[in-house]
């Protein structure tokens, strides 16, 4: 299997990160590499294999209906990188 | 009832449309904390004062279920006689938005903890049933607002978090009237189980709407278009109808329908295509690994059974056997919660027929008129209910009753304070009357004569001036008695 | 008296309650040897002045009932301290000051330890040689230009180098026994479920793991009590009985059996690291347990299916440094534009490299080839252990394929650089205990570590073998002190 530029760019969408495009170049050469590396999983029949999803010996644990986080907004909002007191703030988003 | 057409076509030169629809209704959680944190979901707080850092999606932070959350989702599908899932799988749905601070949702994507069910439409027509494809639990997401920073978007966290029940409908539904009679029944469900206000104000309930067309008779479906988030019955309506005529004008044309999502714009009346947002959502779903998978044991899922309060089709059912009511006037009362409430009120004390056409007809326009819920009726049902006993043991007459009614609309009064207070005690003494009717026919020589020459209509001249004496309060049956034998 | 740097940990904390030391003279002690340790770059952010303060109050009204009285303690920067900036070792949060605690290091200071600072790894814990930091390379005590290991380079560096006198680290693939091996120090990997994840910077969740880092077993086994707890903010943490492990510690392994899996006598495996495990098994033999041969058939494809899963879960959990609620903010002409800048910018090439690879396997199309499959094949190696554990009560492998290498020698060779975990990924994917302890010098004088893997829960038992091994092994770094000179 080879990874194109062309699927490249497409999984920097995805991931929301900008690559310019000689890394584009660089990074399709690593992903190759490490992808053919992963190819070996292809020798294994695992058709009668249930996944494992969780790893943690135990089930899953429920916590009571009640509310202890108070209001932090300052709290929240002090590591902002925008300085507003009430909100988060991102460049205009135009439906 | 006009609310109640199966059929609706949509006509273009020498071809009928059907339309198809289907919904996904968002409906939120009525819990006291968020799904996955222990902040509150109060609506109308300040912005971003209801945020954990496990809301905000701080480094290191992580989820952990709400109980009552799962108990909720379980009720509502046991409220929609649906499979309950004794294992179910929380996934992360993952995409970028500025109101999405984790940079996922945590939903349920192939192991939801609701399967089948199904939902009954009361049309004149008769019942119509609505499968549930499933229901499963979700976060909500952050609020993004456009419209105070001309140059910014500010981004509320409250709702960040907050448990919805998404609930999708198989593609049974066939007209508009259907899709209203849908979301009432499936909020009404939600509301005799206290799982969801349905408060579709406050963006409780909204739904993603998939409608497609296709021609009279075809079996297939059409190619289906899901138009986002819709927050009102009217809204959906509209949606629906563009939607489907603007299909039919493509199909018309020659063209295809392209599978896509679609926004309403509600001021415009249109849909328009989101497509510039489609290529970069690839969701990329797997489980979310900070969670185990759900496991509902027996015990727990019957221990809800047990606790489900009688439901509206079920009460449906009791109120036409047990009280003689019709389907129409039973559907009616059984539609909300708390209108049920109220009638089983009233008719605690008082007469079954009386009190139901006393609540459907006036009790009902006035809330109409003055545009109240029941639960904020300006007549309570104990007060309703004794005024329906003064009419039943003929204290006072339907006329009087419409104008103390009228009188206990302004301000929840004791029927029986007014009646005292203003005399309007029905005159019920034959001696009494007899007096009255002897004046009356004394002081209209002519009239007397001319009515026993022939002229019947005349009876009701000398009633009217017996209530006039009166002020109304004279018992019309005793009148009619007397009158009749005076006048003889 | 012996210099505070040649004590352990267990030693410190019982002359604090002899009062024969106080802990504002260690904690001055380590913050001097820190200062002057600069150019091994161990630390992200110092913590210095508020330790002595913290030293001196412990002094005025010293509690001694407590496991780690006054001990100061520095660690990896993945654990958020309340009110000390966090970075991961990453641009991305470069300024970021958490307003809440780790479960972990909470556990830490109620135990009465005090926190000296910050330690270097590798950006978001993905790295086998801390060379992904932010904040540059660590050196490897051992010897000039050397890598430490990673991803919790920083923290075995500045144990090795005697900066701290014990530490803790994270393990998602290796992270903890890979740099522990490379310097000559003890490291566990406890059973998934054992140490909280609460307020650690997520890298994988289903993999990470927070454990002890130390000079010897009778540390680890301290360390571990006091990490190791039940918390109910972490879903996947496990309620199970929580041994005293120091108290309990016991080098007897008679009749202990100790699985020797072939499959980890990989193709061109160094005839140093085939010696260095023979040595081991001599030494369990001479200890009174059984050898026993076992197979482990699916180990060659543990390390693709980590590379899979690993990256999986981490282009997830990662998707939250996004520029708008903490951390980094490049800006842009439209969230878009903001988001993909802040991104592009804000993380280093081997995690947009990994962030890549996990959004690849995720994506449409992709998923049952590679995640589905990757789940598969972890249950398959799941199985082999378990099969295995039917037999043994312990499994004994080295810790890695190779001594510590040169700085920048694997840098641009992503696929050489994950060879590096392939002892220690299927550990982390049946989400066993695994401990590290050092067992020799290859020919250049480099550490070498040996591996002992047990059962879920089963850490005393381990600590027990590695004590027993560490007894008869009787290692010693006798570091000069190179890099203070």
């Amino acid at each position: 299997m080879t990874i194109d530029l062309k699927t490249v760019k497409h999984i920097s969408k995805l991931s929301r990160i900008s690559l310019e495009d000689k890394k584009a170049e660089k990074l399709a050469s690593d992903l190759n590499s490490i992808f053919s590396f992963i190819e070996k999983l292809n020798e294994l029949d695992t058709s009668k294999t249930e996944p494992l999803t969780s790893i943690a010996e135990t089930t899953l644990k429920l916590r009571k209906d009640e509310i202890k986080s108070g209001n932090i907004r300052d709290e929240v909002l002090k590591n902002s990188p925008d300085k507003n007191k009430d909100f988060f703030v991102v460049p205009k988003v135009v439906e | 009832m006009k609310e109640n057409q199966s059929e609706y076509l949509i006509k273009r030169n020498n071809n009928e449309y059907e339309v198809v629809i289907g919904l996904e209704v968002h409906a939120q959680v009525l819990s006291e904390s968020k799904l996955f944190s222990s902040s509150s979901t109060k609506f109308g707080a300040e912005p971003n004062s209801q945020v954990s850092l496990v809301d905000a999606a701080f480094p290191g932070m992580l989820p952990v279920i709400n109980e009552f959350c799962i108990k909720q989702a379980v009720r509502t599908g046991i409220g929609l006689k649906a499979k309950i899932n004794k294992r179910s799988i929380f996934d992360r749905k993952n995409y970028f938005y500025a109101d999405l601070p984790q940079g996922y949702q945590i939903s349920q994507y192939k192991n939801p903890i609701v399967g089948e069910g199904e939902v009954i439409l009361d049309m004149l027509s008769g019942e119509k049933i609505i499968g549930i494809e499933r229901l499963h639990l979700e976060q909500d997401a952050g609020k993004s607002i456009h419209d105070i920073d001309p140059k910014n978007t500010l981004v509320d966290l409250n709702r960040s978090g907050v448990a919805l029940m998404e609930i999708v409908s198989k593609p049974d539904l066939r007209s508009l009237d259907e899709v209203n009679l849908y979301i009432k029944k499936l909020r009404s469900i939600m509301r005799y189980m206290g799982t969801c206000d349905g408060n579709m104000q406050e963006g409780s309930l909204r739904a993603d709407v998939n409608v497609s067309v296709r021609k009279k008779g075809q079996k297939t479906y059409g190619t289906r278009c899901e138009i986002k988030n819709v927050n009102s019955i009217k809204f959906m309506q509209m949606a629906i109808d563009y939607e489907a005529n603007r299909q039919v004008d493509v199909l018309e044309g020659g063209g295809a329908v392209d599978q896509e999502t679609r926004l309403f714009d509600n001021k415009k009346n249109e849909t328009r295509s989101m497509r510039s947002k489609e290529d970069a959502h690839d969701y990329r779903y797997f489980p979310d690994p900070d969670l185990l998978p759900l496991e509902l044991s027996d015990e727990f899922i019957n221990d809800l059974k047990k606790n489900i309060p009688e439901l509206p089709d079920e009460k449906k059912k009791r109120f036409m056997e047990k009280f003689k009511l019709s389907s129409y006037e039973a559907t009616i009362l059984v539609s909300d919660i708390e209108t049920s409430k109220y009638f089983e009120e009233v008719i605690k004390n008082s007469d079954v027929k009386i009190s139901t056409n006393w609540i459907t007809g006036e009790l009902f326009a006035l809330l109409n008129e003055k545009n109240l819920e029941i639960t904020n009726s300006p007549i309570s049902a104990k007060n309703l209910s004794k005024l329906i006993n003064f009419i039943k043991d003929g204290t006072i007459s339907g006329k009087i009753a419409k104008s103390i009614f009228e009188i206990m609309a302004d301000g929840d009064q004791d029927p029986k304070k007014i009646i005292d207070e203003k005399g309007l005690k029905q005159q019920s003494d034959p001696k009494e009357l007899k007096k009255v009717i002897d004046k009356v026919v004394n002081d209209n020589q002519e009239k007397v004569k001319e009515y026993k020459s022939g002229k019947e209509k005349l009876f009701g001249f000398f009633v009217g001036q017996v209530m006039k004496a009166t002020a109304g309060k004279a018992n019309p049956q005793l009148v009619n008695e007397i009158l009749k034998k005076k006048l003889k | 008296m012996t210099e505070i740097k040649n004590l352990t940990l267990v030693d410190l904390v019982s002359k604090v309650k002899s009062k024969e030391i106080s802990s504002k003279e260690i904690t001055e002690y380590f913050i001097e040897r820190s200062k002057k340790s600069k150019k091994l770059n161990s630390y992200i952010t110092e913590n210095f002045e508020k330790a002595k303060k913290m030293a001196d109050e412990f002094d005025k009204k010293p509690d001694f009932k407590c496991k780690l009285p006054g001990i100061p303690i520095a660690v990896k920067d993945l654990f958020c301290t309340k009110n000390l900036r966090t970075t991961a070792g990453s641009k991305i949060l470069e300024n970021f000051v958490p307003t809440y605690e780790s479960t972990i290091t909470e556990n830490l200071w109620s135990s009465g330890a005090i926190l000296l600072g910050k330690l270097n790894c590798d950006e978001f814990a993905m790295g086998s040689s801390n060379e992904t930091s932010f904040f540059g390379n660590v050196q490897n005590p051992i010897s000039e230009n050397l890598v430490p290991g990673g991803s919790s380079g920083g923290s075995a560096s500045a144990l090795a180098a005697d900066l701290t006198p014990a530490t803790i680290g994270t393990d998602t693939g290796g992270s903890i026994r890979q740099p522990a091996s490379f310097t000559g120090t003890v490291g566990l990997k406890p059973t998934y479920g054992s140490c909280s994840r609460y307020g650690i910077v997520a890298f994988a969740s289903s993999l990470d793991q927070a454990g002890p880092m130390t000079k010897d077993v009778k540390d680890c086994s301290l360390l571990l009590e006091v990490m190791s707890s039940y918390d109910n903010k972490d879903s996947t943490s496990v309620q199970f009985k929580r041994g005293n492990y120091l108290d309990k510690l016991s080098d007897n392994i008679k009749g202990k059996k100790i699985g020797i899996p072939k499959e980890y006598r990989i193709d061109k495996m160094p005839k140093e690291i085939e010696d260095l495990w023979q040595k081991g098994i001599n030494i369990i033999k001479d200890s009174g347990a059984e050898i026993v041969d076992v197979s482990l058939p699916n180990t060659n494809y543990a390390l693709p299916a980590y590379y899979i899963v690993a990256p999986a879960e981490a282009s997830s959990n990662l998707a939250r440094y996004d520029g708008v609620k903490y951390g980094f903010r490049s800006e842009g002409t439209n969230l878009i534009d903001m988001y993909e800048k802040t991104r592009s910018k804000g993380f280093g090439d081997e995690v947009k490299r990994r962030i890549m690879i996990g959004t690849y396997v995720l994506s449409s199309g992709y998923y049952d080839a590679y995640y589905l499959k990757a789940q598969k094949v972890r249950r398959l190696i799941k199985n082999d252990f378990d099969e295995v554990y039917k037999k043994v009560d312990a499994i004994l492998t080295p810790s890695t394929p190779s001594s510590a290498f040169k700085i920048g020698e694997k840098k641009d060779d992503p696929v050489s650089m994950y060879l590096n975990d392939i002892f220690t990924v299927p550990v982390n994917l049946a989400g066993l205990p695994a401990i590290s302890i050092p067992a020799g010098t290859d020919k250049k004088g480099y550490p070498l570590g040996l591996q002992i893997i047990g059962k879920a829960f089963d850490e005393q038992n381990i600590l027990n073998i590695a004590y027993s091994m560490e007894k008869q092994i009787n290692f010693k770094n006798n570091l000069n002190d190179w890099w203070m000179k």
